[in-house]
């Protein structure tokens, strides 16, 4: 059981840590979450990015949400932004895409082109 | 549709008014059968005129003012199981929206996901605090952002282990409450 001992653990783990992390040298991963019915798919894609790269411990990932990114249809979106500004948009997002999308783009640095959006269009 | 996406929806609105705690209390009662849900905030609160006017956007002459459609939907989809919204307000101090279902009823939407609705809001809107209570017949699980970033000092919600952690503390909470 989850609690906030548990909270208080990784709090203090952080604090110690501070110093070896560059976040602004982070890949993101931005997760578009619009405050409307798109939101009930966009969610369990979330949470299935939030559990691999905590799992994984990906310490140079940041998860991101943003609005509604635009085009209805291929909802849910997701764009991996790289540090260099680099963007791959992968549309039509599933729990089960974003934990191969964790393992192949984020791990082993090999985009997943059929589930981008040039593959979709 | 789901009743926590209406929740979701209302709870921006409490956002968007600048709100700077908002409490939501989510109660379950299958003997009593009611499903309701009670949102307060602090934000800056609307005119009589205006609370009056958020419940029927549909009715035409107000071409004035944009109407949203958050309210309305949310007041169809109460009365669809037998129920009803209430909303007081005070200009300058806040507002109080209150939903009521049969929980029973064929038409009531499903509650839907709370922990991830909750958890999009927390790590969404840093710098607001949120109050959460759900009660299933008597079992209560209650979240307060306040005591949580108070252990965190200035560790961030959004990292990606503090979300994890909080990801799994609503999901076991809300599973705790459930059987
Ligand atoms: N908690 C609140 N505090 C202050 N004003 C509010 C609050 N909730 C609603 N309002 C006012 O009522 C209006 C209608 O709300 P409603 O949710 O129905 O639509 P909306 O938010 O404008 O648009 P939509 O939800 O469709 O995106 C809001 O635009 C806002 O002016
Ligand atoms: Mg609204």
């Amino acid at each position: 059981m989850k609690s906030l001992a548990e909270l208080e653990a990784i709090r203090q783990k952080m604090a110690s840590n501070v110093s070896m992390r560059k976040d602004d040298h982070a890949t993101r991963v931005v997760i578009g979450m619009a405050t409307c019915g798109i939101a009930a798919g966009a969610r369990p894609v979330m949470s299935a990015f939030i559990e691999e790269i905590g799992k994984r411990n990906l310490e140079h990932v940041s998860v991101v949400q943003t609005g509604c990114i635009g085009v209805c249809r291929l909802e849910p979106i997701v764009e991996i932004v790289n540090p260099d500004g680099e963007k791959v948009t992968y549309v039509k997002m599933t729990p089960e895409k974003a934990r191969q999308v964790v393992a192949e783009h984020l791990v082993n640095g090999r985009p997943i082109n059929e589930y981008t959006i040039g593959a979709a269009e | 549709m789901e009743i926590s996406l209406h929740i979701l929806d209302i709870m921006h609105n409490s956002i968007v008014a600048g709100a700077a705690l908002v409490e939501l209390t989510v109660i379950e009662d299958t003997k009593k059968d009611i499903l309701s849900f009670t949102i307060k905030d602090n934000g800056k609160g609307m005119s009589k005129e205006m609370v009056e006017a958020v419940y029927s956007p549909f009715t035409t002459g107000r071409t004035t003012r944009k109407v949203g459609l958050g309210i309305p939907l949310l007041k169809q989809a109460a009365e669809a199981a037998d129920g009803s919204i209430k909303i007081t307000s005070e200009l300058g101090v806040g507002t109080e929206l209150f939903a009521q279902f049969t929980h029973s009823h064929i038409d009531r939407q499903p509650l839907g996901d709370m922990a991830g609705t909750m958890h999009q809001l927390i790590t969404a809107f840093e710098d607001i605090d949120f109050l959460y209570r759900h009660s299933i017949n008597g079992k209560e699980f209650l979240v307060d952002t306040r005591e949580i970033k108070n252990i965190l000092g200035g560790v961030s919600l959004k990292e990606n282990e503090v979300s994890l952690w909080l990801l799994n503390y609503l999901t076991e909470g809300e599973a705790e409450i459930s059987d």
